[in-house]
C-alpha cells in the first residue's frame, strides 16, 4: 500500500484510452465502475477536446458482481460496435474490473464481431499510464500492421513512419506538425503518423515506410522495437528537443534515408542560439534549475537549459522509472544523483533542499514552485488546461527551441518583477508597524525592506546549525537585496565550512565572494 | 407569488423513463473534494487504486497546492497477493499519515471499488486503528462507484456520523443536514436568531471533531436532496424530518424557512417579518435576470440528484421551460415538495443510458443544457449551450443572498453565447 496525495500518472487504462482518442475508427470498451467515467474529462476539458473519447464504460455496480457482469460486457460490445461502426475495437478492464476478473477478450471474441478485437491486458495493480499507453499502441501495431505484404503500389523515394503522439500528450499536436514539416524538408515522405490520426488501415500498411521516426520513446519504443524486428525498420533514437538535439536528428534522419541533411540544417526561423549568445542573456549564466518530468522532456530539457541558455542544473529527475536508468546516466553528466520519483512530496522536498532559480517540471512542479515562489515553466505531462495553447507552440524542432528559449526566460524575468513587488509591500508594512528608528523616506524602499526582514523575529534565513556568523559580517550580508540575500549566505556558509571557519567574518565573506564570482 | 402551506402533491406525477445502459456520473469518492474543506480537522483516506486517487485529483483540478486533507491509500499487488497484509499495511499508513498530521481529529476510512471487491473491512479497521490512535476518530464509509453515484458519498459520509451525535435534553430544536458553505451557513444562523430558534446544529459541523447534539425533541431538516440515507438514521434514532422545497431560490428558500417555522411552533408572521427583506432582494434580483432566462428550454443530464429542485427553480422561478429532467435516483418522499410543483408535461428520466440521453438532448436542441464535465465541451462543439452540474454543486448556491448567483450560473453560458461572434 502506498500513500499518495496528487499522481504523476494515471491507471494504465488511462494510456490505453489516449491512444484510443488519439486514432480514427477504434472503439475502447472498457469493463468499468461508473466513477472511472471520470477520465472523459481528461480529454473534453483539459485538452478541449470536441468530441467524447471514443470509450464505452460498462458501469458495473454491486448488485451485477454477484449475477451477470459478463453478460453487462457482451451486451456493451455489441451495441458499441452497432452505434459507432468502428474498423477495430480494443477490449480491457479497469482496476475494479481486473478483480472481477471476467476476461474481456474472450467475451468479446464470443459476440462474434466481424471486425478485429484487441484485447488489452493492462495490469492495474503494477503499470501507470505510460506503460499502459505503449502496451496499447504496441498491441494495436502488432495485431494490424500487415508484415510480410507488398503494399498495393509504392511511391517513389525514401519514406518514414512518425510514431508517438497521442491525445493529452504534452505539445503533441504541435511537435507533429514542426517534425513533419521538418522532414518534408528533406524530400523524405511521411508515410504513416500514429497514434495520433491513425485509423486501423492506416497501422496495416505501417510496414511499407522505410524507417520510423520515434517522437515519445515513452509511448512508442516497444512498437518501434518490434517493428524493427519483424518488418526490418531501423528507428531513431535521437529525441529533437533544442537546437543541437534537431540538428543532430536531422543528421540521423537524412542518414537514414539516405538523404543530405543540409535543406533541414541551419534554416532561418532557427533564432534560439543568437537569441542565447545576445548580450542581453548575460544575466541567464549559471541561474541554477531543476529539472523534472517525463523521462524525455525531462533529459532533453536540461540539455537545453545547460548546454543552449547556459543555466546550471542543480537536480533532475522523473516519475518513469521505467527510464530511470538513463535519467541516472544523464544527472551524473551534471554531478547530480537523479531524483527517480513518483511522490510529489519527496519533489518537493528535494526541490526545496537543491534552492533552485527556476522549475522545469509538469503540472505539479508548478504548484510546488508557487508554494516555494519559485519561477517555473512547464515541460512535461501532466499538464493541465493552459498547457494546450492555442497558438503554435512545440517544444520539437527549431521552433520549439525558440519556443523552450521563450519559456525558460520568461518567467525568470516576471520573477524579478514579483520580487520588485514584494518589496514594496513589505515596505509598505515596514512603515505601518516597525520602530520609528527605521522609518525612511521611500527612496531608502530597498534599504528598509532589507532592514524589515533583519527585525523578523525569527530569521527564518539564518541556518540552525553551521558555521556562527560575526556582527559585522551580519550587518553587512543585510545590506544584499534580500531576493539575493539567503544565496549569499548559503554559498558563505558553504565556503566557510569548506575551509574549516567556524565563524564567519567581514572577511569571510568578502573571500566567499571572489571564490564564487563567476 | 404567495408562500403556500406545505401540501402533498394532488395531482398525477409525471412519467418516469428509466434505462440502462452506461452511466456517465462521478462516484461517491467525488464528494471528499468539498467535504473536506467543510470539516476542517477530518482528513479522508481513500482505500483504493491508483483510478481513485487520478479520480480525486481530476475532480479538484488540482486546484489546491497547499498539502490537501485527502489522500489515497493506494492498493498495490503485493496487498492482493497477500504478500503483504491489507490491515497491516493499512495500519502503517495510517500511522504515517497521523504522524504527519497531529491536527487531524477525525479520519475518514473511505471506501472504494477494489476495496470493496477484496471485502477488506474497514469498518473493523476504523474500530482497530481509533483504539490505537487515542486522539482521532476513526470512522469509515464508502464512497465506491459500484454503491455511490456522486453525491451519494455525502450521504454516506454523513450517515457514519449520526450514530456519533451526543445525545442530550438540551440539544438543539433544529438541525440542518447536508453540507453547506460557511457563508450560507452563516446567513441562515442570522435568520434563525432573528426567529427565535437558538439551538441550531448543521451536520456536518464544521469541526468534526465537534458535532452537534441531538434530542428527542430534535427536529430535523436537509439543505440537500440527496441524503436519503442520513435522513433514514436520522429517523431511525428518532428525529422527525420537516418537509420542504430545497432552499433554492427567493421561494423555495421561504418556503424552507416557512417549513422550519411551522414545525418549531413559530408564528408564520414571524418568518414573514424575518425574511421580507433577503426575500425582496432575491426576488427583484431574480426578476432582473428574467430578461435572459424566461421561456427559455433546460435539459438536465442525470447527475447530482439536485436536478429536480434546480428544475422546480428553473422553471418556477425564472420561467424557463423544462424539457427532460434526469437524475440518478428520483427518492420521491425527500422531494417531494419540490416535485409536486414542477409544471406538467416534463419527462422525468431515472438511471442513466448516456448514449440514448444524448439522442434525445441532441433531437431537443434546448436552449440550456446541464450535464457532467465530460459532456459539455463535445456538446458545446454540436451547437449546444451548456453549464456543467458540478458547479451546481461546488458554489454556493442555497438561500436567498445566493438566489441570484444561481440564477446567473444559468443565465452567463447564454449571455456569453449570444455575444460571441465567432
Ligand atoms: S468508481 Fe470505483 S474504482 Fe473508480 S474511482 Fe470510483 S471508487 Fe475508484
Ligand atoms: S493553477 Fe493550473 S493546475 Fe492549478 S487548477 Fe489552475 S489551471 Fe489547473
Amino acid at each position: 500500500m502506498q500513500l499518495a496525495l496528487w499522481t504523476y500518472e494515471g491507471p494504465p487504462h488511462v494510456g490505453a484510452m489516449r491512444v484510443a482518442a488519439a486514432m480514427r475508427g477504434v472503439h475502447y470498451v472498457l469493463h468499468a465502475p461508473q466513477g472511472d467515467t471520470y477520465a472523459d474529462l481528461l480529454f473534453t476539458m483539459i485538452e478541449r477536446s470536441k468530441t467524447r473519447p471514443p470509450v464505452t464504460y460498462t458501469t458495473f455496480q454491486a448488485r451485477d458482481l454477484g449475477a451477470d457482469t459478463a453478460t453487462l460486457f457482451r451486451d456493451q460490445v455489441r451495441d458499441a460496435a452497432e452505434r459507432f461502426k468502428p474498423e477495430a475495437m480494443l477490449v480491457g478492464a479497469s482496476c475494479t474490473a481486473e478483480l472481477i476478473q471476467d476476461d474481456p477478450g474472450g467475451l468479446a471474441r464470443s459476440v462474434g464481431l466481424a471486425i478485429p478485437v484487441i484485447a488489452l491486458e493492462l495490469p492495474a495493480y503494477q503499470r501507470k499510464e505510460n506503460w499502459g499507453a505503449s502496451e496499447t499502441f504496441y498491441q494495436i501495431v502488432r495485431q494490424l500492421a500487415a508484415v510480410g505484404d507488398a503494399p498495393a503500389e509504392s511511391a517513389p523515394g525514401p519514406s518514414c513512419n512518425i510514431l508517438g503522439p497521442t491525445a493529452l500528450g504534452f505539445r503533441n499536436r504541435d511537435d507533429l506538425a514542426e517534425i513533419t514539416r521538418l522532414i518534408g524538408r528533406l524530400g523524405i515522405r511521411v508515410n504513416v503518423t500514429a497514434p495520433l490520426g491513425a485509423s486501423p488501415a492506416d497501422i496495416a500498411r505501417l510496414p511499407f515506410a522505410d524507417f520510423n521516426v520515434v517522437l515519445y520513446p515513452e509511448i512508442a519504443r516497444q512498437a518501434a522495437d518490434f517493428l524493427q524486428r519483424s518488418a526490418g525498420q531501423p528507428c531513431t533514437r535521437i529525441i529533437p528537443i533544442g537546437h543541437a538535439a534537431t540538428e543532430a536528428f536531422v543528421r540521423e534522419v537524412a542518414d537514414l534515408a539516405g538523404v543530405d541533411p543540409a535543406p533541414a540544417l541551419a534554416p532561418a526561423e532557427a533564432r534560439s542560439p543568437w537569441y542565447a549568445r545576445s548580450v542581453d542573456s548575460n544575466y541567464l549564466t549559471g541561474k541554477r534549475v531543476f529539472v523534472f518530468g517525463d523521462a524525455t522532456h525531462a533529459i532533453a530539457c536540461a540539455r537545453v537549459a545547460a548546454r543552449e541558455l547556459g543555466f546550471q542544473v542543480v537536480g533532475l529527475g522523473t516519475y518513469s522509472r521505467e527510464f530511470a536508468r538513463e535519467v541516472r546516466k544523464e544527472a551524473e553528466l551534471y554531478g547530480q544523483e537523479a531524483l527517480i520519483a513518483d511522490d510529489y512530496l519527496e519533489v518537493e522536498a528535494a526541490i526545496t533542499r537543491a534552492a533552485p532559480e527556476i522549475v522545469l517540471g509538469t503540472q505539479m512542479e508548478r504548484h510546488i514552485a508557487k508554494k516555494l515562489n519559485i519561477p517555473c515553466a512547464v515541460i512535461s505531462a501532466p499538464v493541465h488546461v493552459q498547457d494546450f495553447p492555442a497558438r503554435y507552440s512545440p517544444v520539437m524542432g527549431y521552433e520549439g527551441a525558440n519556443v523552450l528559449f521563450d519559456s525558460f526566460v520568461h518567467p525568470l524575468m516576471m520573477g524579478l518583477e514579483e520580487h520588485l513587488l514584494h518589496m514594496f509591500r513589505e515596505d509598505f508594512e515596514f512603515t505601518t508597524d516597525a520602530s520609528p528608528s527605521h522609518l525612511g523616506g521611500a527612496g531608502l524602499a530597498v534599504a528598509d525592506a532589507a532592514g524589515l526582514a533583519a527585525q523578523a523575529p525569527a530569521d527564518s534565513e539564518a541556518s540552525l546549525a553551521g558555521p556562527a556568523w560575526a556582527d559585522d559580517a551580519e550587518q553587512e550580508v543585510r545590506k544584499i537585496p534580500f531576493f539575493v540575500r539567503s544565496k549569499a549566505r548559503r554559498n558563505t556558509e558553504k565556503y566557510a565550512e569548506m575551509h574549516g571557519i567556524a565563524r564567519i567574518t567581514l572577511d569571510t565573506l568578502y573571500e566567499a565572494r571572489a571564490y564564487y564570482a563567476r | 407569488m404567495s408562500v403556500t402551506v406545505e401540501k402533498s402533491p394532488e395531482i398525477a406525477p409525471p412519467p418516469v423513463l428509466r434505462q440502462r445502459g452506461q452511466r456517465e456520473v462521478f462516484c461517491g469518492l467525488t464528494g471528499i473534494v468539498w467535504l473536506h474543506r467543510k470539516m476542517q480537522d477530518a482528513f479522508f483516506l481513500v482505500v483504493g487504486s491508483r483510478t481513485c486517487a487520478h479520480l480525486l485529483q481530476s475532480a479538484a483540478g488540482v486546484m489546491i497546492f497547499a498539502e490537501p486533507r485527502f489522500a489515497t491509500a493506494i492498493i498495490g499487488e503485493r496487498d492482493l497477493a497477500g504478500l503483504a497484509d491489507a490491515n497491516e499495511e493499512l495500519d502503517r499508513v495510517v500511522g504515517e499519515l497521523l504522524a504527519r498530521r497531529p491536527d487531524i481529529r477525525v479520519l475518514f476510512l473511505v471506501g472504494s471499488c477494489p476495496s470493496e471487491v477484496i471485502k477488506l473491512d474497514l469498518s473493523r479497521a476504523a474500530q482497530r486503528l481509533s483504539r490505537n490512535h487515542d486522539s482521532v476518530r476513526v470512522l469509515h464509509y464508502s464512497g465506491s462507484g459500484i454503491e455511490t453515484t456522486f453525491t451519494e458519498g455525502e450521504d454516506a459520509c454523513l450517515a457514519t456520523l449520526v450514530p456519533g451525535l451526543p445525545v442530550s435534553t438540551d440539544g438543539a430544536d433544529l438541525l440542518v443536514v447536508g453540507a453547506l458553505a460557511d457563508t450560507v451557513e452563516d446567513q441562515f444562523r442570522r435568520l434563525f436568531a432573528a426567529m427565535g430558534v437558538v439551538r441550531v446544529g448543521f451536520l456536518p459541523a464544521r469541526r468534526a471533531a465537534e458535532p452537534p447534539s441531538i434530542g428527542p425533541h430534535t427536529r430535523f431538516i436537509l439543505a440537500q436532496p440527496f441524503l436519503a440515507e442520513t435522513a433514514r438514521l436520522l429517523a431511525k434514532a428518532g428525529l422527525k424530518r420537516i418537509s420542504a422545497t430545497m432552499p433554492l431560490g427567493a421561494e423555495g428558500t421561504r418556503a424552507w424557512f416557512t417549513a422550519i417555522a411551522g414545525a418549531l411552533d413559530i408564528p408564520p408572521s414571524r418568518v414573514q417579518e424575518v425574511t421580507e427583506i433577503p426575500y425582496r432582494r432575491a426576488e427583484s434580483a431574480l426578476r432582473r435576470m428574467h430578461a435572459h432566462l424566461s421561456g427559455k428550454s433546460i435539459f438536465f443530464f442525470r447527475d447530482s440528484q439536485l436536478e429536480i429542485p434546480l428544475a422546480r427553480f428553473a422553471a418556477n422561478e425564472l420561467g424557463m421551460r423544462l424539457t427532460e429532467v434526469g437524475t440518478p435516483y428520483l427518492h420521491r418522499a425527500l422531494i417531494a415538495e419540490d416535485l409536486a410543483r414542477l409544471p406538467t408535461g416534463i419527462t422525468l428520466s431515472e438511471g442513466q443510458d448516456v448514449e440514448r440521453q444524448l439522442d434525445r438532448c441532441r433531437a431537443i436542441r434546448p436552449d440550456l443544457t446541464v450535464c457532467g464535465l465530460g459532456l459539455a465541451n463535445p456538446l458545446e462543439a454540436e451547437g449546444l449551450t451548456t453549464k456543467w452540474s458540478i458547479e451546481l454543486v461546488f458554489t454556493p448556491i442555497q438561500g436567498f443572498e445566493q438566489a441570484a448567483d444561481l440564477a446567473e450560473l444559468f443565465a452567463r453560458p447564454l449571455r456569453r453565447r449570444a455575444r460571441l461572434t465567432v
